[in-house]
């Protein structure tokens, strides 16, 4: 009886150390199949011709995702230049005040920014920038991927600045440095790699989002440069040729899929990699 | 004899409603160290941080009465000048994390935009990592960061990055604290040859060290300067009981 009791608990024991390894083992699953899918199907279109050239009409094989490519690294260009001087501003702001009213209000803003779907995001950008100046653009759809940026932003600032020692800032201040070259020039190097690392991220984060630029960015098969005028990117040609009844359609939808996981994972690299190198010792 | 260097008349330090010192009044000689001896919590720590006005960047923070560097009104001053006027090493050493130690020692110059030409900022480099007895053992690492140093070589190199600003007074708030014996016996050696040239004010808890190291010694005790004079005679002969009895170790 005794020793039958011993021997169930062990048997319960050994069950659920085998389930956890098992199901963790699970989560790697999705990704490898993401990635093997997209892959086979992806890479026999990708060659050079692909990345330089523009779409073709349907019915001729052949053809690239140039203005998708240009059309991507626009919509980051914009949505940086906006998100990034202000997210670590707020986040600076955040780290150096631990408590108050802006504060508290900021961080529950930041937050609840963070939870709103991207879709509803790209419908205010539309009524807010689109409407008024009368055509969608590649300006209102990096207003709409720079506000999904801003919350990682802030609060990946706001966490690497809060662990920077205040002893470094005193010291800084006890040199008689003014509070603002403080923070320039000695709190923000010391937490260089974790806010380059939380941009990156946030990169990485709006690099796929379809939805807000639906209304904003709106899609275009032709190469445009014009920063007020509507740009093609990556998710939404996937979106849009994924959804056409073109077999050569379909091909291109899977290259630009593969291209767009392959940026994607390589800006999470280098992330990592930075967080590494360029870690500050204190 | 000699104007003091600083001189504090009626100095009172506030957190809030809650009174951390209670007028303090004391003149602290040039060329001299001067000890800022108590226990924990009795404010020594705050004194020497309302010298060079770190005190009033903690929020609430208050001050009363006057605090005089040369005769000059330290709370009339530009904070930022006054603190250029002012070293201040601190309990741990921290060196800036992103800088070589060549840039560590002349970090007062550089963050405050001051231009001097190489070979006068090279002098300063050397000079002060001299005086800080350091100059032999990172003479040709000088281009390294400065955190791969030992506790007791980086408190030294805060203290060399203090000495470059040429300040008229230094404050060391126990820069011994955080050391081991060896790195502390170090400190403390430098300390009495740096007071030939600088004006010094070190607090400590450690009775011991300011008696080794100081000619003057202030005992504080519960934010009331309870008693000041020449170390040997607060030493030998306390006129205040309390201070006897923190020296005979009955409190602390």
């Amino acid at each position: 009886m005794q020793r039958d009791k011993f021997l169930f608990r062990l048997l319960k024991d050994r069950l659920f150390k085998t389930a956890v390894s098992i199901f963790s083992f699970c989560s790697i699953l999705p990704l490898v199949f993401i990635l093997f899918y997209i892959t086979k199907n992806g890479i026999a279109v990708i060659n050079w011709q692909f990345l330089t050239q523009l779409p073709k009409p349907v019915g001729e094989s052949g053809g690239g995702i140039s203005n998708a490519i240009v059309g991507t690294l626009m919509l980051l260009v914009v949505a940086c230049t906006l998100a990034v001087p202000l997210g670590i501003s707020a986040g600076i702001y955040l780290a150096e005040h631990k408590t108050g009213k802006l504060s508290y209000l900021v961080r529950l803003c930041v937050e609840i920014l963070h939870g709103i779907p991207s879709i509803v995001i790209g419908i205010i950008a539309y009524v807010w920038i689109v409407k008024p100046l009368r055509t969608f653009s590649a300006f209102s759809g990096g207003i709409a991927l720079a506000i999904m940026m801003l919350p990682v932003i802030v609060r990946t600032a706001e966490e690497t600045l809060k662990l920077i020692p205040e002893t470094l800032k005193e010291a800084s201040l006890a040199l008689g440095v003014p509070y603002y070259k403080t923070i320039l020039k000695v709190v923000v190097p010391a937490g260089l790699s974790g806010l380059v690392t939380g941009i990156i991220l946030s990169i990485a984060r709006v690099a796929g989002e379809t939805a807000p630029l639906l209304f904003t960015a709106f899609g275009n098969p032709f190469m445009n440069l014009n920063l007020f005028k509507p740009v093609n990117s990556l998710p939404l040609l996937v979106f849009n040729y994924a959804a056409s009844p073109y077999p050569e359609w379909h091909g291109l939808a899977w290259g630009a899929s593969l291209v767009l996981v392959v940026f994607v994972l390589l800006l999470n690299f280098f992330a990592k990699f930075m967080t590494k190198k360029w870690k500050v010792r204190f | 004899m000699e104007s003091p260097v600083l001189k504090t008349e009626n100095f009172c330090a506030f957190f809030g409603a809650n009174q951390i010192l209670k007028n303090i009044s004391l003149e602290v000689t040039r060329n001299k160290l001067t000890a800022m001896m108590g226990p924990s919590g009795c404010g020594k720590t705050t004194l020497v941080r309302c010298i060079n006005r770190m005190h009033e960047l903690i929020p609430n923070a208050t001050v009363s009465g006057r605090m005089l560097l040369q005769g000059e009104d330290i709370y009339a001053m530009n904070p930022i000048l006054a603190r250029r006027k002012i070293g201040m090493v601190f309990q741990r050493p921290n060196p800036f994390p992103t800088m070589n130690i060549y840039d560590n020692v002349i970090a007062g110059y550089k963050l405050n935009g001051i231009r001097i030409d190489k070979a006068g900022l090279d002098g300063i480099v050397e000079e002060s990592l001299r005086k800080a007895a350091l100059w032999n053992e990172v003479k040709d690492n000088l281009y390294k960061k400065g955190t791969f140093l030992s506790g007791g070589q980086q408190q030294r190199l805060c203290i060399a990055r203090a000495l470059a600003m040429k300040p008229e007074i230094m404050l060391l708030d126990e820069p011994t604290s955080a050391l081991d014996p060896k790195s502390t016996a170090h400190i403390e050696e430098l300390m009495i040859e740096l007071k030939q040239t600088v004006t010094i004010i070190l607090v400590t808890h450690n009775i011991a060290q300011a008696a080794r190291t100081s000619d003057f010694t202030a005992f504080i005790y519960l934010g009331e300067l309870v008693e000041f004079g020449p170390t040997k005679k607060l030493f030998t002969v306390p006129q205040d009981k309390r201070t006897e009895e923190y020296l005979t170790g009955k409190f602390g």
